[in-house]
């Protein structure tokens, strides 16, 4: 999964309120039991949820930064964000294929319909395409 | 794994506000003090931060966010180590 994101050219960064030392312990006790060398991203440390409360993830009552992932572009600007409670986990494939949409758009100028997959037909805006849509894309 | 150090014996910035500098400086930016509300949008600026870090094969390094200028991110907030999901 890791070396998908490599090949995109994506820098992961993982952030929690844990601090670095509890990362380093995670690090060498579970997550290298699970991932082989351990996670190779930096483990960022929020303690204090100062971070996480102006990227509205920081749930005040429980101390924490709930699920929330960004995507960030080479401009620096916030192209996408997905916010989920504590319960249930991600789908690194949809932020995979929302990362590829992005890059797609960002070198063509073309934009993605629902549900884009690289190779699949995308979209050119403009007033030819007005009311032909349904011409170009049929989900 | 190899030796880590702890570059990181200062305290991290944390948020790094737009006022002082739009993003990038690290110098001069004072210190945030109560910074409740939410000013990341889709659309908009990523807001920058100054972060204590684990690296793996590196150790103990402040992280900021504008590092990785002109470089894809992807920013990942989650509960807690040792949790479950």
């Amino acid at each position: 999964m890791y070396g998908e994101f490599k090949q995109l050219d994506v820098e992961v960064l993982a952030m929690s309120t844990d601090s670095r030392f509890v990362h380093k312990i995670w690090q060498e006790q579970e997550l290298s039991k699970m991932v082989s060398g351990g996670v190779p991203f930096p483990m960022l440390s929020d303690s204090g949820g100062k971070i996480g409360a102006i990227y509205g993830v920081y749930d005040d009552s429980a101390g924490v930064d709930i699920r929330g992932r960004f995507i960030i572009d080479p401009d620096f600007v916030i192209r996408a964000m997905e916010v989920l409670t504590p319960e249930v986990g991600r789908n690194p494939e949809e932020l995979i294929r929302q990362v590829k949409a992005f890059q797609h758009v960002r070198a063509t100028g073309e934009v993605t319909p629902s549900g884009w997959q690289p190779g699949q037909v995308t979209l050119k805006p403009g007033p030819a395409l007005v009311g032909k849509v349904w011409e170009v894309w049929k989900p | 794994m190899t030796e880590a150090k702890d570059g990181c014996v200062e305290a991290a910035k944390g948020p790094i506000l737009p006022e002082s500098e739009p993003g990038r400086s690290s110098e001069g930016t004072s210190p945030v003090q109560e910074i409740q509300k939410m000013l990341a949008r889709v659309g908009g600026q990523a807001i920058d931060f100054e972060a204590n870090a684990f690296v793996e094969g590196k150790g103990f390094q402040p992280v900021k966010l504008s590092d990785y200028k002109g470089k894809w991110i992807v920013l990942c907030f989650y509960p807690g180590d040792f949790t479950f999901v």
